[in-house]
C-alpha cells in the first residue's frame, strides 16, 4: 500500500517516503506511516524488520538517508541539538529491556527526569514521583532497587519514567516481549490507561499480535521496509492479504521465506572455515 | 542412552588377494557420542576397492543424524573408489526413514573455493579501521570540548555532585595504593642508587637521585599509570555497561547529555584528583629514599631534607606536577571513549575495558616523553 493515509485526525507523527541503510543494507525503503493524534498506532513486523529504527528515526537518534520525519509539525533531522532535546522531552521512549538506571533505586529512576529538567522542591516532587508510581501500581517499590525487580515490574518503572514529564506521546519499544500472560496485560491495560486518561499518543512497536490488536486504533503491518498494510484492527484481522495472513497467523513460510539468504547448505557443511 | 554405548563395526573380506566383496557389519549404537571411535577406522575402511560392498547395519541399536551421515558418507566413498554394488542391508525403518532424509539434504556438489584475502587487502581493511577508530576518537574529543566551553559560558551546568563523587572514588580512594607503592618506588632507587654512590664517597647525592627522580619523572607516571588502571577501567566499565542496557539510550530519551553526565565530571574530577595524588606520591616517595638513605647510608632525615632544599629547585617540583592535568585529560578521556565503544554483549565490556587501560598507559608514556624533549628545550 503505497499512499500515504490521511487521517481525518491530527496527524502527530507523519513519515513521507523514508529510506534508511545499516552497513549498506537496506532497512527502509519508502516507509510511510502517519500516527493520529491521541490515538493508539501499533506497528506490527517481524523482528529485524526496521521496526526499532523506526522509533530511533522519530526519536532524532538515526538520520533518514532520503525522506521526511514530521513530529508535531517539525522536522526531526533537521533540528538542531537543543530543539531535538526538547522535543525528546515531549516524547518518551519505553525501551525493550526498561533501561533503568541500575545505580539508582526505583523512586530516584521516575525522580531522574523531573530532577535534570524542572526546580520542583523536594515535597513536590516526592509527590510528583508517587502519583507516578502509583499509575503503574509499584508505589510499594519505590525503594527497590532495579535488580530486584522482576521484567515486568522493571517494564512498569520505565514507563513510571518515561511519564514522569507528561509526554504528548510514548513510543513503546516490543513492551510485552518476555512477559508472562498476567505482566502482558498489566502493561496492555497501562498502555490503553495511559492513553485514555491522560490523552497521550502512544505508538506501539511489536510482534505480538493477540496483545498488539486489543489495544490497536491502528494497525501498520510493516516488512521489506515498507508498510505492507494497515486499516482496523478489525480491518486487519478480516484481511485476506497473504502477508498479512502470514503474520496474523503465524504461518512458518509464506511470502517471507522460513531460510534466510544463505549460502548453499552442502559448501556450508564442507567448509567449516568459512564461518565468517 | 549411556555414555557407555559406542558404534562398532566388524569388517569380512573375501579370501582373494584383491578383495572383490566387502562386509561391513556394524553394531552398537551410531549416535553423536557413539561414532568418534569408528570415524577414522571407517574412513580407512572405505578406501578399498572392492567391488561389491554390503552395509549390514541390521545390529545398529541407535542411529542419530550423525550417525546416519557417517553411513552416507562411507556408502558415498565406496561408490567414488569405483565399487559396483553397496548395499544397506537390514536397517529398521525409522533408521532408513532418518538415512533417506540425510541423504536428501547431503547433495553431492563440487566444494567451493574460499575468496582468499590478500595480505593488501587485509593491511589496507584494518588500516581503514584503525582511521575509523582514530576519528571517533578526535570527534569524542572535539565533543567534549564543546561540553566543556558551553560549561565554562554556564557555570550552572556544571555538575559537582558528580565531580564530588569522582573526586572521592578516583581521587581519595587511590591516597593508599598510591601512597604505598611510591614508598616502595622511593625505597628501591634509594637502595639501588645506594651501592653506587658508597663506592665513590657520594653518599649524600643519593637525596639528588631519589628527588629528582621521583618528582620529575616518577611520581606523575606512577601516579598516572594506577590511576588509570584503577579509574580509567572502571569508567570504561561503567559507562560500558550502561551501553549496553541502553540506559545511554535513555538518557538521551530523556533528554540528558550523556557527555555531560557521564564524562565531563570525570574529566573535572580527574584533573583535580591526579596533580594532588602526585603531590602525595612525591611525599611518600621521599619519605621512602629517606628511610632508606638512613638504614643504608648513615643519612639523618634532618640531613636528608636540607640536602633536598639544595638538590630539588621548585622547577623540577613543578614540571612533575605540571603533567598531572595533561595525563588526568588523557586517562579520563579514553577511558569513557573506550566505554561508548562498547556494543554488543558483557563481552565487549570486558574487551573495552582491557583496551581502555592499554591505551591509557601507552598515551601517558607517550605524552611523558613528549613532555621530557619539551622541557628539555625549554631547558626546565
Amino acid at each position: 500500500m503505497n499512499s500515504p493515509s490521511t487521517p481525518d485526525r491530527d496527524v502527530l507523527v507523519d513519515i513521507r517516503d523514508v529510506h534508511f541503510a545499516r552497513a549498506g543494507r537496506p532497512v527502509l525503503q519508502g516507509m510511510r506511516l502517519s500516527v493520529a493524534r491521541g490515538r493508539i498506532t501499533v506497528i506490527l513486523g517481524g523482528s529485524g524488520c526496521g521496526k526499532t529504527t523506526l522509533l530511533n528515526l522519530i526519536g532524532g537518534r538515526l538520520r533518514p538517508d532520503r525522506g521526511e520525519i514530521l513530529v508535531d509539525g517539525q522536522s526531526v533531522p533537521s533540528l538542531g541539538t537543543r530543539a531535538l532535546y526538547e522535543l525528546r522531552k515531549r516524547m518518551a521512549l519505553l525501551f525493550q529491556s526498561g533501561a533503568l538506571f541500575t545505580d539508582l533505586t526505583v523512586f530516584e529512576n521516575v525522580a531522574f527526569p523531573i530532577r535534570e529538567h524542572t526546580r520542583l522542591p523536594e515535597s513536590l516532587l516526592r509527590k510528583v514521583v508517587l502519583m507516578k508510581l502509583e499509575t503503574v501500581g509499584l508505589r510499594g517499590a519505590r525503594d527497590l532497587m532495579p535488580a530486584e525487580l522482576s521484567g515486568g515490574m522493571a517494564r512498569r518503572v520505565a514507563l513510571a519514567r518515561a511519564i514522569a514529564l507528561d509526554p504528548m506521546m510514548v513510543m513503546y519499544d516490543e513492551p510485552f516481549t518476555g512477559l508472562d500472560p498476567i505482566s502482558m496485560g498489566v502493561i496492555a491495560q497501562l498502555i490503553r490507561n495511559l492513553n485514555r486518561a491522560l490523552g497521550i499518543t502512544s505508538v506501539v512497536v511489536t510482534h505480538d499480535v493477540a496483545e498488539a490488536m486489543t489495544i490497536a486504533d491502528h494497525v501498520y503491518l510493516i516488512g521489506d521496509g515498507r508498510v505492507i498494510a494497515e486499516g482496523g484492527p478489525q480491518a486487519m484481522q478480516a484481511s485476506s492479504e497473504e502477508h498479512v495472513r502470514q503474520f496474523l497467523d503465524g504461518l512458518p513460510d509464506g511470502p517471507v521465506r522460513f531460510h534466510y539468504p544463505a549460502a548453499d547448505y552442502v559448501d556450508d557443511l564442507r567448509h567449516p572455515g568459512s564461518r565468517a | 542412552m549411556t555414555a557407555r554405548q559406542v558404534a562398532r563395526f566388524e569388517i569380512e573380506t573375501g579370501t582373494a588377494a584383491v578383495p572383490a566383496s566387502v562386509n561391513i557389519r556394524c553394531t552398537g549404537a551410531w549416535t553423536v557420542q557413539g561414532i568418534a571411535p569408528v570415524e577414522q577406522p571407517l574412513t580407512a575402511v572405505a578406501q578399498t576397492d572392492a567391488v561389491d560392498c554390503v552395509i549390514d547395519a541390521s545390529a545398529i541399536s541407535a542411529l542419530d543424524t550423525a550417525g546416519a551421515w557417517l553411513l552416507h558418507r562411507t556408502v558415498r566413498t565406496l561408490e567414488q573408489r569405483g565399487a559396483r554394488t553397496v548395499r544397506i542391508i537390514g536397517l529398521r525403518p525409522e533408521f532408513n526413514t532418518l538415512l533417506q532424509l540425510i541423504t536428501a539434504h547431503a547433495a553431492t556438489a563440487e566444494p567451493a573455493v574460499l575468496p582468499k584475502v590478500s595480505l593488501l587487502a587485509g593491511i589496507g581493511a584494518q588500516t581503514w579501521y584503525s582511521l575509523i577508530h582514530l576519528t571517533g576518537m578526535l570527534a569524542f574529543i572535539g565533543e567534549s570540548a564543546i561540553v566543556f566551553l558551553r560549561s565554562l559560558l554556564h557555570p550552572r551546568r556544571i555538575r559537582w555532585l558528580p565531580i564530588l563523587h569522582n573526586l572521592q572514588t578516583a581521587g581519595f580512594e587511590a591516597l593508599p595504593i598510591t601512597g604505598l607503592l611510591s614508598f616502595l618506588m622511593g625505597v628501591v632507587i634509594a637502595y639501588q642508587g645506594a651501592d653506587q654512590l658508597q663506592q665513590f664517597g657520594a653518599n649524600i647525592f643519593v637525596v639528588d637521585l631519589v628527588g629528582l627522580a621521583m618528582l620529575r619523572e616518577l611520581s606523575p607516571l606512577l601516579t598516572a599509570i594506577i590511576v588509570a588502571g584503577r579509574s580509567g577501567s572502571a569508567w570504561a566499565a561503567q559507562i560500558g555497561t550502561m551501553k549496553i542496557g541502553e540506559e545511554i539510550d535513555a538518557l538521551r530519551t530523556i533528554g540528558v547529555g550523556p557527555q555531560e553526565l557521564l564524562v565531563q565530571p570525570k574529566i573535572l574530577a580527574l584533573i583535580i584528583a591526579l596533580p594532588l595524588l602526585t603531590v602525595f606520591a612525591d611525599i611518600t616517595g621521599v619519605i621512602g629514599g629517606m628511610v632508606m638513605a638512613s638504614n643504608m647510608l648513615d643519612i639523618s632525615f634532618q640531613l636528608f631534607i636540607d640536602r633536598l632544599e639544595v638538590a630539588v629547585s621548585l622547577s623540577s617540583f613543578l614540571t612533575g606536577v605540571s603533567k598531572a592535568p595533561v595525563f588526568a585529560v588523557i586517562i579520563a578521556l579514553v577511558g569513557c571513549f573506550q566505554g561508548f565503544q562498547a556494543s554488543g554483549s558483557a563481552d565487549s565490556v570486558g574487551r573495552q575495558t582491557t583496551v581502555s587501560v592499554v591505551h591509557s598507559i601507552f598515551l601517558v608514556i607517550v605524552a611523558d616523553a613528549l613532555f621530557s624533549i619539551v622541557f628539555n628545550w625549554l631547558e626546565l
